[in-house]
């Protein structure tokens, strides 16, 4: 089915892409053949260093015509294994495609490159006045990462996610030919949206190259607020009465003391309050002091009465960076913890939260593993991690599939969903096929055949 | 133990301009908030109130609105603190503000041990402190790094002198001037924020003072003037060195030996 890359066409792809942009054998570092969680691996057959367009578009039209699976990696972050080129072939990875092009102040977008950081981006937002809203916990990933994933992250309560704020995209589609899909408007009612298909398509159907984002004006003021409860289920359980009160904080974060404890013993810093067993985060903004100052008043007051024992005012630089660090380490901090994990990334409507992190710690007491887990309680998106600990091989391989069953089962009968926003990639196949049943699959499958008739770009994955 | 933390108000964001006519800070629609250097000083207060009893005021020189850092020090513990406010206070160098405190201390009184920060985020001298244990006539240690022990009439630290740390035992009372970083300031509590009257923040101005000479205070009482403030200048020279891992070495190496930085 695909061909085989030799000598002949590692001397073509030099030619096509610039003989120092292109990797082969003994000179691809073994990074290059994982990601950070998707328990999959293999080395590609060469690794190019993407630098524009138009090279993207000879080594995708070369790949086309002799058809040669090519996947397409950012800065590696992924936890499904999306990047992973499982069928080998050509490795392509945008990182050094990380120039910001242009900020347009009278359309309120911004033009970057796909492998501009997410911190940059947030960074050069900031610096002009603009916030680019998609806060996903992972900073160093690319743009073209979190395009491909529709990631979602903190904000997603009040904001939305990835999707909300792409304009348009230039890609290369499998044969080599360049599209702008979508454009610098902010209605369109223009046919299908293509533009919307490719983002979450984890590059399964066309290779970002460019992307025109939305900003909105940086919000003037902004305040967090950490609650602590006397245990998990009063905290998760104030979630839906925060919703119900109508106030629209951009972040709800729950966390247990556990993790905070992992996340100090990793980052070697201490968070600001530990004695408690569980806590909430939240933040809210606006553009007076005023208006937030009420938000948070309504906000901690109810909490108050529901059973929180204090609330924690996190208003300057230094204390959100005390909190919000701590929290964006959450994930490596339990990998550090233990000696493998996987994870599970589902969504369930906002109102049942509470009801799935129940079902997680009833069903790590039931079969006895740990399942720490943290998350976004705001938008119901929870990142469940089931960690190994001392298990041989083969109670690991059972422990997981009992819990992912399980966890996968439950969210589906909550009226959840797979994944809220780390993707399908490799990982969770079988899981998406299971709840969405035939019908759906052979449509996606069909738009994968329309965009990529050979199947050669990012083979193996979602679909 | 009694506790005295010496607080500021400083500008609320790291991003403050300078106007370049004036040479003067642009305050002027920013909001203040606690000098940062100032918290590790309240926490260090308030884990040894807990641990041996005792209370903790602080005490600030600003203006009325510097009152917010008095109850944002209260919020996190505090039981409560002086504001030194008087226009006679204004424009007071680092000396005239040392003597100021040590006026307001003697006046609040009771007191076994005074901690300070470091230094503060807008004027930088980290000099306050010193000068504040020279007036009231107390022992003064810097760069404190932890807190071992109190005893009866004395209290044991360690303070880091660049290159090596050392253990000292300081007859009480004293000033301490904390190190950065060497804990992890609680936040302010809202419950306790609630709790906060008027009657916990006091205020206290020349009148009460015990020297009645106005040349001690504010700009007059000021051995320094100021005579230009500038921004600095902003260095955004980028570097790549590109290459196999030793040749990005090389270079590093290269460049920093050029540049005399080793």
């Amino acid at each position: 089915m695909y061909n085989q890359i030799t000598q002949k066409e590692i001397d073509a792809l030099k030619i096509l892409a610039g003989a120092d942009a292109v990797f082969a054998g003994e000179e691809i570092n073994s990074d290059y053949s994982h990601d950070e969680l998707g328990g999959v691996s293999r080395m590609p057959d060469v690794l190019i260093k993407a630098r524009s367009t138009e090279q993207i578009a000879a080594v995708m039209k070369f790949a086309y015509e002799n058809t040669i699976p090519v996947t397409v990696r950012g800065s590696g972050t992924g936890l499904v294994g999306a990047a992973v080129p499982i069928e080998g072939g050509i490795l392509l990875e945008t990182t050094g495609m990380n120039k910001i092009l242009e900020l347009d102040r009278d359309n309120l977008t911004v033009t970057v490159q796909p492998g501009v950081l997410l911190m940059e981006l947030a960074a050069f937002a900031e610096e002009n006045d603009f916030l680019y809203p998609p806060d996903p916990g992972e900073k160093s990933a690319t743009i073209g990462g979190n395009i491909s994933t529709n990631a979602g992250g903190m904000r997603a309560v009040k904001y939305g996610v990835t999707r909300d704020y792409v304009r348009a995209l230039t890609v290369v589609l499998p044969t080599g030919e360049i599209q702008q899909l979508g454009a610098k408007v902010a209605k369109n009612s223009s046919g299908y949206s293509l533009k919307d298909l490719i983002i979450g398509s984890e590059g399964t159907l066309a290779i970002i190259t460019e992307a025109i984002l939305k900003l909105v004006p940086l919000p003037k003021s902004s305040i967090s607020l950490l609650v602590p409860f006397p245990d998990m289920k009063s905290a998760i359980e104030a979630v839906p009465k925060i919703i119900r009160s109508k106030v629209t904080p951009t972040a709800i974060e729950y966390m247990s003391r556990d993790t905070i404890l992992f996340s100090e013993s990793y980052l070697g810093k201490k968070f600001p309050d530990t004695k408690n067993d569980a806590y909430i985060l939240l933040t809210f903004d606006g553009n007076t002091d005023a208006q937030v100052e009420n938000d948070l008043k309504t906000v901690a007051d109810l909490c108050l009465e529901i059973g929180a024992l204090d609330a924690y005012i996190v208003d300057t630089e230094e204390r959100k960076k005390s909190v919000w660090s701590a929290r964006g380490a959450f994930l490596e901090a339990i990998k550090a913890s233990t000696t493998e994990m996987d994870e599970c990334d589902v969504v369930v409507p906002g109102s049942q939260v509470d009801e799935f992190i129940k079902y997680t710690h009833q069903l790590a007491k039931e079969i006895g593993v740990r399942i720490p887990s943290f998350g976004h309680a705001g938008d119901g998106n929870l990142h469940v991690y089931i960690c190994r600990d001392a298990l041989n091989d083969a109670e690991w391989e059972k422990t997981l599939e009992v819990c992912f069953d399980r966890m996968y089962q439950k969210a589906q009968e909550l009226g959840g969903l797979v994944s809220g926003e780390h993707g399908i990639g490799h990982a969770k196949k079988g899981y998406l096929h299971r709840q969405y049943g035939e019908t759906p699959m052979q449509l996606m499958r069909g738009i994968k055949a329309v965009f990529d008739p050979k199947n050669i770009l990012n083979p193996g994955k979602i679909v | 133990m009694n506790i005295l933390v010496c607080i500021k108000q400083v500008p609320g964001s790291n991003h403050v301009e300078v106007d370049p006519v004036t040479g003067v800070l642009k305050r002027d629609g920013v909001a203040g908030k606690m000098n940062p250097y100032d918290l590790y000083a309240i926490e260090q207060a308030l884990t040894l109130t807990e641990q041996y009893g005792g209370s903790v005021k602080t005490i600030t020189m600003g203006p009325p609105q510097a009152r917010r850092v008095i109850e944002e020090s209260i919020c996190m513990g505090a039981e409560g603190g002086t504001v030194l406010s008087d226009r006679k206070f204004a424009g007071a160098d680092v000396l005239a503000t040392a003597y100021t405190l040590s006026q307001g201390i003697e006046r609040m009184g009771n007191y076994d041990l005074i901690l300070c920060g470091k230094q503060t985020t807008d004027g930088d001298t980290a000099q306050v402190g010193a000068e504040v244990s020279e007036y009231l006539g107390i022992p003064n240690l810097s760069n404190v790094l932890s807190v071992e022990s109190v005893e009866e009439d004395s209290i044991t630290v360690v303070t880091s002198l660049d290159n090596r740390v050392v253990t000292q035992r300081v007859k009480l009372p004293c000033l301490l001037s904390m190190e950065s970083d060497v804990n992890t300031p609680r936040l302010p509590s809202y419950k306790r924020r609630q709790t906060v009257t008027e009657d916990m923040v006091s205020f206290l101005s020349f009148a009460d003072f015990a020297d009645q000479d106005a040349n001690h205070y504010g700009l007059n009482g000021s051995a320094t003037q100021v005579e230009r403030i500038f921004p600095p200048e902003k260095n955004t020279e980028k570097h790549s060195i590109t290459g196999s891992a030793a040749e990005q070495t090389q270079g590093l190496f290269d460049l920093i030996t050029a540049r005399k930085l080793i």
